[in-house]
C-alpha cells in the first residue's frame, strides 16, 4: 500500500470537488449542447449564425484560456460594474463557478455537434407520423424525437464526458481545491511527487471507469427492443 | 343537411417542386364510407396529393375540407400555402388517419405505447381509456400478444398492421393510405390488405394510393387514375378497369395485370 502520509483525506476532498465540478458542468453543458444544436438546425439565420460562432470560437480556443477568460475576465467585468456603484475593492470570482462556466461552455460546444448529428440521423418519417396524428411540434420533439436522439448521442456524449472529467484539472490553476491541487499541496510538503501524482492518476482512472460503465448502462437502457423476449 | 355526408373534399390542389409542377389542379370528393383508390405510374403525383390533405406537403393552391370543416390556409413566405392556425391544423390532423409506406412506428416505444401515445397526448384520454381501446384494436389486427414488443421485434407486415391500429386509435373520419404495402416482402402483403379490406367492409372512409390492382378493384367504390398531376380518369372500378376511356389508362392496366 502506498503511504499517503496522512494526505488521503485531502485527496478524497479533492475528488469530491472534481466529481461535483464534472457533474454540474455536464448538466449545464448538455443544456448548452441541446440549445446549440436546436439553434444550428433552426430556420432562422440569426440563430444559426450565433450557434456557428459559438462552436467555432469555443472549439478553437484551448480550454485553459477559457478558464482564464472567465476567471480573470469575470472579475474584471464584475469590478467595472461594481465601480459604477462606487465599490472599488477587488472582487474575486468563485473558482468553482468559473470552472463550471468554462467547462460547460466547452462541453456544450462539442455536444452541439453531437446532438446536431443525432437529430439529423432521425428519419423525417418519425416527425411526420407524430405530426400526422396531430401532435404539437414541442410534443413531437420531446416525446418522439428526443428519446431517439439520446440513444444516438450517448456514445459521443460519454466520450465528451470523459474529456470533461479530465479537463476539470485545468480549474486547479485558478485555485480550485480539486484532485490535482490537493495532490500538489501534498507533494510540496512531502517531496514525493511520484506517490501523489500516481494516486491522482488512479483516482481519475477510477472516475472515468465509472463514467464508462454509466454510459454503457444507459446505452443498454435505451435499447429495450434488444432485451424483449416474446 | 346537405354536406354532412361529404367526408372529404379537395378542390383544385396545385403543388410544385421548384419549376416542376407535380399537381396541376386536382379536385376530388369522398362521401362517408367511400373507398377511393388512387392509381397512376410513379411520379404521377399520387403520394403528393395524399400528403397535401394533411399538410405534410404544402400545396401552392387549393382547398381542403374534412367533414364540413375547411382547413384554413394562408400564403407562406415561399409562396406555398401554410396553416393559418396551428391549432386547427393539429385538430384536423387528429381526425385524418395517415398510414405511411415505411410504417414510421416509433422504435423507442412498445407496440402499445405507439398506439396510446396520440390518444393520450392529443385527445387527452386517460391511460386506462387509451389502453382499453388500443388492446381492442390490437386484437382486431391480430397482434394483441405483441403489445409489449417493440417495433424492431416485428416483421414489416406486423409493423404496418400496428401502424393501422395507431391511426384507428384516433377514430379518424378519413383514413389515408400512402402505398401501404409497397415496402413489404410479397408474402407479407396479404396480411395488411386483409386488415384494410375489413376496414372497407366496416364502412370506413378511405383514400388509398396503391399498386395492388386486384385489391383496388375489389374494395374501391371509386377509382382515380392520376397522370402527370391531373386526373386522367375517374369512375367505378368496372368503368376504369374494364372499360377505360383513356388510352393511357388502357396501357397502364394492360401492363399491370
Amino acid at each position: 500500500m502506498i503511504d499517503l502520509h496522512g494526505f488521503g483525506h485531502l485527496l478524497l476532498a479533492g475528488t469530491w470537488v472534481t466529481v461535483k465540478l464534472a457533474l454540474v458542468s455536464l448538466f449545464f453543458g448538455l443544456i448548452f449542447g441541446l440549445l446549440g444544436a436546436s439553434a444550428k438546425l433552426s430556420k432562422y439565420k440569426f440563430l444559426r449564425w450565433m450557434a456557428t460562432g459559438y462552436t467555432t470560437i469555443v472549439r478553437g480556443i484551448p480550454e485553459l484560456l477559457i478558464v482564464f477568460a472567465i476567471y480573470f475576465g469575470g472579475s474584471a467585468l464584475l469590478m467595472s460594474v461594481a465601480s459604477l456603484f462606487g465599490y472599488e475593492d477587488y472582487i474575486e470570482v468563485n473558482p468553482f463557478m468559473a470552472g463550471v462556466a468554462a467547462l460547460s461552455i466547452a462541453f456544450g460546444a462539442y455536444a452541439t455537434e453531437v446532438f446536431r448529428m443525432a437529430i439529423l440521423s432521425i428519419p423525417q418519417g418519425q416527425w411526420e407520423s407524430a405530426q400526422a396524428l396531430g401532435m404539437t411540434p414541442a410534443k413531437t420533439f420531446s416525446r418522439i424525437i428526443l428519446p431517439q436522439v439520446w440513444r444516438v448521442a450517448l456514445p459521443g456524449l460519454g466520450n465528451l464526458f470523459q474529456v470533461l472529467m479530465k479537463d476539470t484539472a485545468l480549474v486547479s490553476v485558478v485555485g480550485l481545491q480539486d484532485i490535482i491541487r490537493q495532490a500538489s499541496t501534498a507533494v510540496s510538503s512531502t517531496n514525493e511527487p511520484f506517490t501523489f501524482y500516481l494516486a491522482a492518476a488512479c483516482i481519475y482512472l477510477v472516475l472515468t471507469a465509472f463514467a464508462t460503465a454509466g454510459t454503457l448502462w444507459m446505452e443498454r437502457a435505451c435499447t429495450p427492443q434488444a432485451r424483449y423476449k416474446g | 343537411m346537405p354536406d354532412t355526408s361529404i367526408a372529404l373534399e379537395l378542390t383544385d390542389i396545385h403543388k410544385s417542386y421548384g419549376s416542376l409542377e407535380v399537381l396541376k389542379g386536382v379536385s376530388l370528393k369522398a362521401n362517408d364510407g367511400d373507398v377511393i383508390s388512387i392509381l397512376g405510374s410513379s411520379g404521377s403525383g399520387k403520394s403528393t396529393l395524399l400528403r397535401c390533405i394533411n399538410l405534410l406537403e404544402q400545396p401552392a393552391k387549393g382547398r381542403v375540407v374534412i367533414g364540413g370543416e375547411e382547413l384554413q390556409l394562408k400564403p407562406g413566405k415561399s409562396g406555398e400555402l401554410e396553416a393559418a392556425s396551428r391549432k386547427q391544423l393539429e385538430s384536423m390532423r387528429s381526425r385524418i388517419g395517415f398510414v405511411f409506406q415505411s410504417f414510421n412506428l416509433w422504435p423507442h416505444k412498445t407496440i402499445l405505447g405507439n398506439i396510446i401515445e396520440a390518444p393520450m397526448h392529443v385527445l387527452k384520454q386517460s391511460r386506462e381509456q387509451a389502453v382499453e381501446r388500443a388492446e381492442g384494436l390490437l386484437k382486431k389486427v391480430g397482434l394483441y400478444e405483441k403489445r409489449d414488443a417493440y417495433p424492431g421485434n416485428l416483421s414489416g407486415g406486423q409493423q404496418q398492421r400496428v401502424a393501422i391500429a395507431r391511426a384507428l386509435a384516433m377514430d379518424p373520419q378519413v383514413l389515408l393510405f400512402d402505398e401501404p404495402t409497397s415496402a413489404l416482402d410479397p408474402e407479407l402483403v396479404n396480411e395488411v390488405l386483409s386488415v384494410m379490406r375489413e376496414l372497407a367492409d366496416e364502412g370506413r372512409t378511405m383514400l388509398i394510393v396503391t399498386h395492388e390492382m386486384r385489391f383496388a378493384r375489389d374494395v374501391s367504390s371509386q377509382v382515380v387514375f392520376l397522370h402527370q398531376g391531373q386526373i386522367e380518369e375517374i369512375g367505378t372500378p368496372e368503368e376504369v378497369f374494364d372499360n377505360p376511356k383513356s388510352q393511357r389508362v388502357r396501357d397502364f392496366m394492360s401492363s399491370h395485370s
